[in-house]
C-alpha cells in the first residue's frame, strides 16, 4: 500500500554480514507462539479430525474422506449452503448501498455532524447479543413494537423472525442495521482522500451533482468500495450471533446457515469429525469467494 | 439565491435524520423497555415514554441472577486477553512492519477471514483433555483468537507510518534494536496502543461464540449470561432489556468517549473480531 512511499534509503547494514531483516524476528516470535497454539494448531487439528469419526466419548476411527462424501449427500448441508449465500448477498448489497449513501451524506460538512456520526455507528460498536434481544423483542408479532408502527401506517404486520418465509431477510435487516456503519467509515475514508480539482473543472464545464457523483467520485472512491465489498462479504459469511439469538436457526431449519449447521453438529450432536469436516468446506469456501473477491479487487478498473 | 438552494438543505438534513434515527430509535427503545413495568412493556398499543419511570427491572437483574459475578467475570476476561494481546502483539507489529514480513501479515488476515467457531472444536477438545473448562483460562486463552490480530494488525499500520530517522539515528548511536523500540518506536506510536487496546478490548468484551460453547454456570461472561435470561425467563422484557443495556453500556460510553480513536482504527484496518 505505501510501496510508493517507501523509497526513502534502507538502514546500511553496519558490519558486513550482519541481515538487518533477520533482527527483527525475535520481536515476533511470542506472539507467534500464541498465534501458532491458539490460531494454526486449530487448522491442522481440524483436518486431522475430519478424516476421523470422532465423537465425544467414544473412540476415534480413521474414516478417511468419509466425513466428506456424507456432507455431499447430507441435504440438509446443501440447504444451509444455499441459505448462508442467500443471506450473504442480501446482507452485501443492503448495507454497501446504504454504506456508500451515508458516507456521501458524512462527506459534507454540517452542523452537528461529529455527534450524528458517532450516533449513526454505535450499533456496531454495540454487544451483538444485547441488540439481538431487544430487536427480537421489537419482532414480536403480537406485542412488537415494529408490527403496531406498520399498522398504525396502514400497513399490514408481519412475522418477522417467527415465519420460515421472513426469517432471513428479517435477520439482513438488523445486520444492516449493525453494519452499514463499517461500509460508511470506509468509503468516507475514500472520499476524505479525493482531489478536489476534478471537481473544479467537471462545475466549471456545467457538470450536475449527480454527473459528478457517477463520473468522477464513484471512480475515484471505487477501490475503498471494494475493500468495504470484501470485508463485509466476510463478515456475512461468518454471521453467528445475530442468527443465534433471533431465530436460532428456525422455524424448523429455515434461517440454519453454515456457521449454524456447524455448530449444532459440533455442540448439540457431538459429532466433532463430522463437524471439523463442515468447518474445512465452509473454510475453503470463504477462502474461494475472498480470494476471487481480492483478484477482481486487483483488477477492476471501473471506467 | 438561498432561497433556491432552501429545497435541497431541507432534503439533505431529513436524509441525516433518516440515516441516524434508526441507531438512535433502538437504543432508546431498549432504554425505554427496560425501565417499564411489565405491564406497560406487554402493553398494545405499546407505551413509549415510562411513566413513571422504575429501575425495579435493573434491581431484578442483580437480585434474581448472579450477575455480579459475570460482570467480573466478563471485566477479567476482557481485560487480561487485551493486556496479553498488547504485550505479545505491539512488539510483533513493530517486527512485522520493520521486517516488511508480508507473509506474517498474510497469516494473520487468513485469521482475520476465518469463522470463530472453527478454533472452537479443536480448543474445546483439548481443554477438555486439559482439564481447564470450568475455569476462566479456556475462556481467556480463546479471546486471544481475537485480540491478537487486532493488536498486530493494527501496529503494524501505525509502525509502518511512522518515520524511520528517529530510530536510525539511535541505532547508529550505539542503541540495540530493544532499546530503539522501547524509547524511540513505542513512544511515537501510543496513539496506535490506544487504537489498538479500545478495539480489542471492545471485540473481546462483546465476543458470544467462545463463552457459549466453553463457560460453565460460574464461568459465563456478560453477553452469555444475557441469552441465558432470555431462555429461561423468556416472558419478562423488562428485566431482559435492563440486563441488554447493562452488557452494552459499557461500550457505547467508551465510543461515544473515544469516538476518533475509535473511527481512526476501523478506518485504517476494517478490523472486526469473532
Amino acid at each position: 500500500m505505501s510501496a510508493a512511499i517507501d523509497t526513502a534509503p534502507q538502514a546500511a547494514p553496519r558490519s558486513s554480514g550482519r541481515n538487518y531483516a533477520r533482527s527483527y524476528w525475535p520481536f515476533v516470535v511470542p506472539a507467534g507462539l500464541v498465534v501458532a497454539a491458539v490460531i494454526v494448531f486449530p487448522w491442522i487439528f481440524t483436518l486431522y479430525m475430519s478424516v476421523h469419526e470422532w465423537k465425544v466419548g467414544a473412540d476415534t476411527v480413521f474414516v478417511g474422506f468419509e466425513n466428506y462424501l456424507r456432507l455431499l449427500s447430507d441435504d440438509r448441508f446443501g440447504w444451509s449452503v444455499v441459505r448462508t449465500l442467500y443471506f450473504t448477498v442480501l446482507a452485501v448489497v443492503f448495507p454497501v448501498a446504504l454504506g456508500i449513501a451515508a458516507a456521501v451524506c458524512f462527506h459534507r460538512n454540517f452542523p452537528g455532524r461529529g455527534l450524528a456520526r458517532t450516533i449513526f455507528i454505535l450499533p456496531m460498536m454495540a454487544t451483538p447479543v444485547a441488540i439481538a434481544l431487544v430487536w427480537t423483542m421489537m419482532f414480536h408479532p403480537q406485542l412488537g413494537v415494529l408490527n403496531y408502527l406498520l399498522t398504525s401506517v396502514g400497513l399490514p404486520p408481519s412475522q418477522w423472525s417467527y415465519s420460515p418465509n421472513t426469517v432471513i431477510p428479517t435477520i439482513v435487516l438488523v445486520e444492516t442495521w449493525q453494519w452499514t456503519p463499517l461500509v460508511m467509515l470506509i468509503v468516507l475514508g475514500g472520499l476524505a482522500s479525493l482531489p478536489t480539482d476534478p471537481y473544479e473543472a467537471a462545475r466549471l464545464d456545467g457538470a450536475s451533482a449527480w454527473q459528478m457523483f457517477t463520473h468522477i467520485t464513484l471512480p475515484l472512491v471505487w477501490p475503498h468500495i471494494m475493500v468495504a465489498l470484501v470485508i463485509r462479504t466476510i463478515d456475512a459469511l461468518k454471521a453467528f450471533d445475530l442468527i443465534f439469538v433471533i431465530s436460532n436457526g428456525g422455524p424448523g431449519t429455515a434461517s440454519e446457515t453454515m456457521n449454524i449447521f456447524l455448530y449444532l453438529q459440533a455442540f448439540s450432536f457431538y459429532n466433532m469429525g463430522y463437524a471439523s469436516a463442515v468447518t474445512v468446506v465452509f473454510f475453503i469456501i470463504i477462502l474461494l469467494i475472498s480470494l476471487v473477491l481480492f483478484t477482481a479487487r486487483r483488477q477492476e478498473r471501473w471506467q | 439565491m438561498k432561497w433556491r438552494k432552501l429545497p435541497g438543505k431541507i432534503g439533505f438534513f431529513l436524509s441525516v435524520i433518516a440515516l441516524v434515527s434508526p441507531a438512535l430509535l433502538v437504543f432508546l427503545w431498549m432504554l425505554s423497555l427496560s425501565l417499564k413495568n411489565e405491564v406497560d412493556n406487554m402493553a398494545y398499543p405499546p407505551v413509549f415514554v415510562p411513566n413513571p419511570p422504575t429501575l425495579a427491572n435493573f434491581i431484578d437483574v442483580f437480585e434474581k441472577n448472579d450477575f455480579l459475578n459475570y460482570t467480573w467475570n466478563s471485566i477479567i476476561v476482557s481485560f487480561t486477553a487485551t493486556g496479553l494481546a498488547l504485550v505479545l502483539g505491539v512488539p510483533a507489529g513493530f517486527g512485522i512492519a520493520k521486517a516488511k514480513a508480508a507473509r506474517a501479515a498474510a497469516l494473520i488476515m487468513i485469521a482475520r477471514v476465518t469463522p470463530g467457531l472453527s478454533y472452537l472444536i479443536p480448543l474445546f477438545l483439548l481443554f477438555q483433555w486439559l482439564g481447564l473448562t470450568g475455569t476462566l483460562t479456556p475462556i481467556i486463552i480463546t479471546h486471544l483468537v481475537i485480540t491478537v490480530p487486532i493488536v498486530v494488525w493494527v501496529m503494524i499500520g501505525f509502525f509502518e507510518g511512522l518515520p524511520h530517522e528517529l530510530e536510525e539515528a539511535a541505532l547508529v548511536d550505539g542503541a540495540n534494536i530493544w532499546q530503539a523500540f522501547r524509547h524511540i518506536a513505542m513512544p511515537l506510536a501510543r496513539p496506535g496502543i490506544v487504537v489498538a487496546m479500545i478495539l480489542s478490548f471492545i471485540f473481546s468484551w462483546n465476543n458470544f461464540i467462545f463463552g457459549v460453547v466453553l463457560a460453565g454456570r460460574e464461568t459465563r461472561t456478560l453477553p452469555v449470561a444475557v441469552y441465558n435470561v432470555l431462555t429461561f425467563e423468556q416472558v419478562s422484557w423488562g428485566p431482559l432489556a435492563a440486563a441488554a443495556l447493562l452488557v452494552t453500556a459499557p461500550v457505547l460510553i467508551l465510543t461515544l468517549l473515544m469516538q476518533k480513536e475509535i473511527v481512526a482504527g476501523l478506518t485504517a484496518g476494517g478490523v472486526k473480531g469473532g
